[in-house]
Formats: C-alpha cells, structure tokens, sequence
C-alpha cells in the first residue's frame, strides 16, 4: 500500500494496512457512550477490547463514578486521567462532532477518532485529520479486530483476508492476536 | 500482508484457511470433536453470551466448519455464511429466520422437485405458506406479494429444466417491495454466477453437488450478502427485537451486516439442531479448491453432449442454455458467460420405454438420482424420482415420459459422448 494511501484515507474502504496499524499502535481507549447493559454493543466491544489487552475508559456521565466490568466510569474525555490513544465514539452520527472536539482538547492529543458502525461526521472527520488525528468511521473495533485476527472467522464472517503465515495465538485456548505476544 | 483483492482461484484454495493456529498443520484439520474447553467461567459466559468469538459445541460452530463457511462466504461476495447438514436444511434454517406463522414466500415455479416438495408440504405444518410465480416473468412475482410475504425464492439456474432466472429484474421486484430476495445457487456455484452482485440477498447452496463435487458428502449452507435492512420494519421479529434466548439482545443491531447469518446459527441451527460433521466440511472445503477448474471443465463438456445429443436421430429435444439455439441462451450469456452448467435434459424418441431402456444400458453414466459428481450421472424421472405422479403432473414438472436428466461428469467428453452412443443404439 503506497504512504498516500495511509495519510489520505476513503472513508468508505480504508485499507486493512491502515485499520491494522491503528490497532497494533493504539493502547488506551476511551469509549464514549458505554454502557453497563450486558446486551448492548458497548459493552460487548469494552469486554472484548479489555480481553485482548487494551485498557479501556468508559465515559458516561450517567454513570460516572461507578465501574463497568471493573473499570471506572467517567463524566467526560477531560475526566481520564491518563494519555488517551483512541476515543470510540459510541453515540449518533451528530454527537459525533462535539465529542471529536471535546478530543481535540485533550493534552496529549489522541492518536485516533473512532466512530462506530453506522456513525459517521464527515466534519468532525475534516477536524480531526487537519490536527493530524486519524480517523475510522462506520467501523466496529470489535469486528476489525476479529476479522484482522480471525477470529471472526470462528463465526463463519468473511474477514476478507488471506495468509499462509501462522495466526499470533494470546494466552488462553481461544485467543488469537494481531501479533505474537 | 497486502491490499490486492485476490481472484476467485485464490479464494477457492485460501479464504478462511490460515495455517493452524497451534500445530501449523498447512491443511485445515479436521476438528473431530463434539466440545472445547473454556479459559475459564468468564470465558464460558462470553461465549454463550455472544460477546466473544469462539467454540462452544459442534452443534453451533466447529473450527472445521468455520474455514468451509468463511470460504463459500468469499467465494460468493457476502459478509458471512452458515455450513449444515444438507442443502434442505439451509432451506429450513433461513426460511425459519424470516418466517411466522401465516407469512408465506413467493417462489418460482421452477425449483428442484425436493424443494417444491419442502415448500408445498413440510413448511405447511409450521404455518409458512407459498405461492407460486412463474420463473420466466418477473411480473407474476410482484403480483403475488402481499403483505405477509416474507421472502422471494428462486435458484440462479433452475434445476433440472435449465431455466436461467432474471435475476436482476426479479431483485427489482424484490426491492420495490421490501422483501429479500433469497436464491439457490447450487447448480450454477460461484464460479459461473455470483448472485450476490445481481441483487440477491441471501444466497442458498446444496454443498452436496459441484461445491463438495465429488458425490461424497452432504452439506448445505447459507450466505448472507449483508444487504437486506432487517429493522426496515417489524417483520423480521429474529433480527430487529429484543430476542428472550439471548436477554434481550437485538441481532441486527449488534451484528450488523452479518446478523443474518448469526441469527441462523444462534437461534435457527442452536435449537433445530442440523449441523454438519466437521469430516463432510473437510471433504467438501478439498472439493471447493478445484472448484473453477471442475466447473468449467463439467460446462465445456456438457456442453459437447448437449451439441452431440441436439444432432443424434434418436432424439427428439435437448434443454440446455449452452446451447446458442436455446429459449434461455441469451439470460445464460448475460448471468453466467463462462458455462451453462453440467445439467440438462433431453427427450428420447420412443417415450418411456425408450428412456428405461437408456438408462439401463450405459456403461459410464451412473444411473442415481444426484447431480454434480465428477462421475457422469443418468437418469430417467418419470420412471423414478417421479414415478408417484399422473402423466399430466409428470409433464408439468417437466418429467414427462420421454424426459432424461443428465449431470455431466469430468470424464473424457468423447467417453460419455460414446457410451450414451452405444445405449441409444439399442433403444
Ligand atoms: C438445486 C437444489 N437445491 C437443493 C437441493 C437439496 O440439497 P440436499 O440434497 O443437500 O439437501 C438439491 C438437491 O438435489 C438441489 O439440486
């Protein structure tokens, strides 16, 4: 994949390279909008995130100060108290620009905007990109990390990759990772 | 890894088939084995949750199963796919995703006689109703829409009258309406028709026949092509509400594009229990690796039969969309340019004795009622698989008298040309 590729991408098909790399370098996540309900989306991408090694923050005021599978709820982005990597964006298409200002205030700035499946702000996109934030919108981490991994393919999903190199295994029986660890 | 998007030779050997994960077994092995062990109790309550991905119990998902399901789902260009036990079983599982009782499906007239069977009797006891259109006019589906229906269901290349469908115009009456349109690809595989790309929602398969290829296992499956909006209305009370089996969970909304998929497994494959043994997915995933080369190798000689069989003076008629002269020629070029398949039929002059007489004297063609083996296949309906009807509903299901079915093998085409030489001979 050429480096034009990577600082520019499509919205609607990014690269594998470039959500890979995102997920290779990003430790930290802030998840605004999770949700302590056990059958919700959010809380399905936090326990998955969480098992595969990132730290996760979860931001919803309405439940700051309590924990959701262990990890404490804050009120908003500028609440966390370590360096963010990556904010995932879990609320509609048109929060989605107040949050990504919200991020762009944060010091250090995050690495990357994530927007969730079927969340996408082309300005909150054009903010972002102009501070030098990489942006993924209407894409799931979860699933980008199953798929990446494939593990998706546990599932029967088409993860639309091939490889004849051995898949990284994480500790545990049913773990893959996106590298050897 | 790069970004190329590999061709359908690349995807027939590789999708879904990295090298084992612990052995580094080159081949996908063939996970023999009811159960898999948890990490721990979390782990268990992820899984059986949905919240993470992995193996349970072989009923639900098996490794094995898992690289036959992601390569037919790459093959046909959907977003994922479910393996089972049979063909009529992927049937039954997407049908019960989609249907309650008093809906009904809108179907073509021309299906394999099994399916006709499935949809005219066994669906009725579950309430699912069906009406039939006329596979050659795109006008009759629409007409017989109401707001009940929940599917249209047709295959790309009807088996065995050789109907080539218009897919496209067909997947036009399906979005005007709302309803996905559902079509068994069986006869035609990937490799000559990707429904997908027509406008087809979800996507059938016998794996039994060409998939599989070699007549040695029982498979079907499912694809979803991860177009259909399922929360576009509260038809499909499986995928767009909160679902009792999984605390209130709502599929579509969780999974997305796949959740069809899911939801086949999850509540359809979970509770009625058609699963496919991790050894038929093994056999059919080593068939599914040649399958461009079997499949254009059964076209071009079935196509040399069919030519040789139009010209002999022994018979009367012969159906096959390869042939330039044929009714369904021209939707052939347009759907499926690289071959018309390895079944047709043809009338024997001499009517039902003659086609008895046929049967019984090939040496090379099999006389069974399967289609898409390597070996060529023979047989004569009225006399068999459509013996219980009158004459008039042999006719019109296109098994009268005279009617002989081929499935052309990969044989030498001079081979079969000659054996069915020798058995017309004495008829
Ligand atoms: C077009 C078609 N669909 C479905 C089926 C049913 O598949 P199975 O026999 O694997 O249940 C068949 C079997 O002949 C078929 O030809």
């Amino acid at each position: 994949m050429s480096e034009k590729a990577v600082s520019e991408p499509q919205h609607d098909t990014y690269p594998d390279s470039y959500i890979r790399a995102i997920l290779d370098d990003v430790k930290t996540i802030a998840m605004v909008g999770a949700s302590p309900n056990t059958v919700r989306p959010s809380y399905f991408v936090l326990k998955y995130m969480l098992s595969k090694g990132y730290e996760v923050f979860p931001i919803n005021p309405g439940h700051a100060g309590k924990e959701i599978l262990g990890q404490t709820v804050y009120a908003s982005l500028a609440d966390v108290p370590s360096p963010i990597d990556m904010v995932d964006i879990f609320r509609n298409s048109d929060a989605a620009l107040a949050v990504t200002q919200e991020a762009l205030q944060l010091s250090p700035l995050p690495k990357v905007i994530w927007m969730q499946l079927s969340v996408t702000n082309e300005e909150a996109a054009k903010l972002a990109e102009a501070a030098g934030v990489r942006v993924v919108m209407n894409r799931c981490p979860k699933i980008e990390y199953g798929r990446l991994s494939g593990e998706i393919g546990w599932t029967g999903v088409n993860s639309r990759t091939l490889s004849a190199k051995r898949p990284a295994l994480k500790g545990g029986f049913q773990h893959r990772g996106l590298r050897k660890d | 890894m790069s970004d190329r998007i590999p061709g359908f030779s690349t995807l027939a050997i590789h999708a879904g088939a990295q090298p084992d994960p612990s052995t580094g077994a080159r081949v996908t092995p063939i996970y023999q084995t009811t159960s898999f062990v948890f990490d721990d109790v979390d782990h268990a309550a992820s899984l059986f949750g949905l919240q993470a991905f992995g193996n349970i119990y072989t009923r639900i998902t098996n490794p094995t199963t898992a690289v036959l399901e992601e390569r037919v789902a790459a093959l046909e260009g959907g977003t994922a796919a479910l393996a089972v036990a049979s063909g009529h079983s992927a049937q039954l599982l997407a049908f019960h995703t989609m249907m309650t009782p008093g809906d009904n499906i809108v179907a073509a007239n021309k299906l394999y006689g099994g399916s006709i069977n499935q949809l005219n009797h066994s669906f009725k006891s579950f309430g699912w109703e069906v009406k039939w259109a006329d596979a050659n006019d795109p006008e009759s589906f629409a007409a017989l829409i109401d707001d009940r229906t929940r599917a249209i269901f047709i295959e790309s290349l009807a088996n065995p009258g050789g109907v080539v469908v218009d897919l496209e115009a067909i997947s036009k009456v399906a979005k005007a309406h709302n309803v996905p349109l559902v079509v068994d690809n069986t006869l035609a595989t990937p490799y000559l028709c990707r429904p997908i790309e027509h406008g087809a929602d979800i996507v059938l398969h016998s794996l039994t026949k060409f998939m599989g290829g070699h007549g040695n296992s029982m498979g079907g499956v499912i694809v979803d092509g991860g177009s259909y909006d399922w929360s576009s209305t509260d038809r499909y009370p499986m995928l767009s509400k909160p679902r009792p089996e999984y605390s209130g969970m709502v599929l579509h909304e969780t999974f997305g594009n796949f959740a069809f998929a899911i939801a086949c497994r999850v509540l359809g494959l979970r509770d009625l229990g058609p699963a496919i043994s991790p050894m038929n997915s093994f056999m059919i995933l080593t068939g599914i690796e040649t399958l461009p080369l079997r499949m254009q190798r059964h076209s071009d000689n079935a196509l040399k039969v069919a030519q040789h069989l139009a010209g002999h003076d022994k018979v009367a008629w012969v159906s096959y969309a390869g042939l330039p002269s044929d009714a369904n020629h021209e939707r052939q070029q347009k759907y499926m340019p690289k071959g018309a398949g390895a079944v047709f039929t043809f009338g024997v002059k001499g009517g039902y004795e003659a086609g008895v007489a046929l049967v019984s004297n090939c040496q090379i063609l099999s006389h069974l009622a399967n289609i898409g083996d390597t070996r060529s296949l023979i047989i004569h309906p009225a006399s068999t698989t459509h013996r219980q009807l009158t004459d008039e509903q042999k006719t019109a299901a296109g098994a009268g008298p005279d009617v002989v079915r081929l499935s052309i093998g990969l044989e030498d085409a001079e081979d079969i040309i000659a054996d069915l030489d020798q058995a017309l001979a004495s008829v």
